[in-house]
């Protein structure tokens, strides 16, 4: 080789180079898909809904039932909102109370306290129970939560009722609680930690006032993201609910009620069926309505995340 | 180094004695031992977990001098180091042999609270690590830990400790400001600060001025003369030129490959005034690190 290159001599293979476009573009299709699926999701929904205000003329006191005994009864043409809202707000909020606690607890733990070998069994066991299928939480609901916990504390009309739903849920969302607040507390540098020790502050100091506040955004984040979770679960609402339309304007959590996502699951099977017109329809806003929300929240719990990347 | 008379000793290091018969204990035990080094430390290794970091350290450190440990990278300086307040204790697995007496008191005695030494030898990092909280609230922190002091005394406490560390005129119109908007230099003052509020009895320094520009730099290392008349300061450096200006004394401290494991273990190698070991050291090690022909 004397002197100057051709670029040939520096193309490479031909063959090789058309691989690598073929694979850039199967992959790149594979996200794409993606992103046309959710759109297709978010336009079935938005036309569904559509086509509900259509058919109830765009009144929309409608949704909100002002007889004297209200409640969702889409086969009546009956679409109380604040019922359905109401039962996933109160579910929601017992599922936190437990969720809360339990996994912020969890994370403390597993962040500050545990030595390595626990952590490095713990972690795995709280990462499994976020996998465990929700309708497995349903029946640990029915066959434990209502029969041995609920049921002699409150002793309640209904064994299926809006309390048992709640904890269960509450379960379910440990996890994600647990996970999230860890991954903050663990983000506060060690060196924080050390110089908190250095001064003389016990481990349980060091963790009150240093580790907590500076992970809060994440903490926060965990939240949000729990809580849209919890809102957004459906199986053990469904099972555990009571799955009664009539309930709850008054805020008895002991009562049955129903959630959105409850309500909606209702309406696809079984003898509750509906499948056109305005019963049919209004299912398509209640999921517009539960994915805004959800979505919502979850952007905002990002937000937060992203506030704890930037920090350190 | 004797054991018979640190039993009084010891109640005051575990924590919940009478504060004020331990201080006067303290006093008495420093009036009578004038000739006491502060720290004994006797054939001190520290193993993290297989891996023997630094072997058969003995010396003595005396009080209201500033201390050098120098030496290349991995030679055990900062074990050493942390071994004097415990920071070693959150290393699952290390392990600390030998002995360490502070004031007369085994350091590692099963009855001694870290906490407690820790309030009394405090520690300055490397990396300036203030809280993500306002300027007064990272120096009153360690006075709130044990509490019970008005508004006023902490408000004095904390404007005592912020001049004493000379950045009281830098700061005193932002106290409620976050010290993450400090700079590097001021930040690390502000440590000093905040470790100087617990009235400690041994300042530690890991490399406190290598995050730091020259002039910052400057800036600690005279802060240090100012304060070494009370405190004991033992500072960590890699910077042979620092040692030799601010300090009193300085140890030395080497790498030695361990036949064994085939691995570096750290040992002292010299130890003596700053200047005989900067002019005439005794150890062609210490000449060869020190004229800066290794290291």
């Amino acid at each position: 080789m004397n002197g100057l290159l051709a670029v040939a001599d520096l193309s490479g293979d031909p063959r090789r180079r058309a691989h690598d476009r073929r694979m850039q573009r199967l992959l790149g299709s594979s996200a794409f898909i993606t992103i046309i699926i959710s759109a297709l999701i978010l336009f079935v929904l938005a036309r569904g809904s559509i086509d509900f205000l259509k058919s109830i003329g765009w009144d929309l006191g409608v949704l909100r039932d002002s007889s004297k005994a209200p409640g969702w009864f889409p086969r009546r043409e009956r679409f109380d909102l604040i019922t359905i809202v109401m039962g996933s707000v109160l579910m929601g909020s017992i599922a936190m109370l437990v969720a809360v606690p339990l996994g912020l607890g969890t994370a403390v733990y597993l962040s500050e306290f545990a030595p390595t070998r626990v952590r490095k069994i713990l972690k795995p066991i709280v990462e499994v129970l976020a996998g465990i299928p929700s309708v497995i939480v349903g029946y640990f609901a029915l066959k434990f939560i209502a029969p041995n916990i609920v049921d002699p504390i409150f002793s309640p009309d209904q064994s299926r009722n809006m309390v048992v739903a709640g904890l269960a849920i509450g379960v379910l969302v440990i996890p994600i609680m647990a996970s999230i607040s860890e991954d903050a507390l663990r983000a506060v540098p060690s060196s924080l930690r050390e110089a908190s020790y250095g001064i003389g502050a016990r481990k349980s100091t060091t963790t009150i006032r240093i580790v907590l506040p500076a992970a809060v955004s994440g903490i926060v984040a965990a939240f949000i993201i729990a809580v849209s979770r919890a809102i957004g679960e459906t199986m053990v609402a469904a099972m555990a609910g009571g799955r009664d339309g009539s309930g709850p304007r008054v805020l008895d959590p002991l009562e049955p009620g129903l959630t959105m996502t409850a309500a909606m699951t209702n309406a696809a099977g079984g003898t509750d069926q509906v499948n056109s017109g305005a019963p049919f329809q209004v299912l398509f806003f209640v999921g517009l309505l539960l994915f805004m929300m959800t979505m919502g929240l979850n952007v905002i719990g990002d937000r937060f995340v992203q506030r704890v990347r930037q920090q350190y | 180094m004797s054991t018979s008379d640190s039993p009084q000793e010891s109640v005051a290091l575990g924590g919940g004695a009478d504060v004020s018969t331990s201080l006067a204990q303290e006093q008495q035990m420093k009036s009578d031992s004038m000739d006491l080094p502060i720290f004994a430390v006797r054939d001190l290794s520290v193993k993290y977990g297989e891996f023997r970091a630094v072997r058969d350290v003995t010396l003595d450190i005396s009080e209201h001098e500033i201390t050098a440990f120098i030496g290349p990278s991995g030679c055990g300086k900062t074990t050493v180091l942390r071994c004097l307040n415990r920071m070693n204790d959150f290393i699952d697995s290390a392990k600390v042999e030998g002995r360490i007496d502070y004031h007369g008191v085994d350091l590692y005695h099963e009855d001694v609270n870290p906490n407690e030494v820790r309030r009394r030898i405090g520690m300055v990092f490397q990396k300036p690590n203030p809280f993500p909280k306002s300027i007064f609230d990272n120096v009153a922190y360690g006075p709130r830990l044990t509490g019970g002091m008005s508004k006023a005394d902490l408000n004095d406490l904390v404007e005592k400790s912020l001049r004493r560390a000379a950045l009281w005129d830098e700061v005193k119109d932002r106290l409620k400001a976050s010290a993450l908007g400090l700079s590097g230099g001021q930040q690390q003052r502000l440590c000093i600060a905040r470790c100087i509020a617990v009235e400690p009895d041994v300042i530690l320094m890991d490399e406190p001025c290598s995050a730091l520009d020259p002039i910052a730099t400057a800036r600690i290392e005279d802060l240090m003369q100012e304060i070494k008349k009370d405190y004991t300061i033992i500072i960590v450096t890699h910077n042979m030129q620092q040692a030799a200006r601010v300090s009193d004394r300085t140890a030395f401290f080497t790498t030695e490959m361990n036949t064994e494991s085939d691995r570096r273990t750290g040992v002292l190698v010299e130890y003596d005034t700053t200047n005989k070991m900067f002019s005439v050291p005794s150890d062609e090690r210490t000449e060869a690190y020190v004229t800066g022909r290794f290291g």
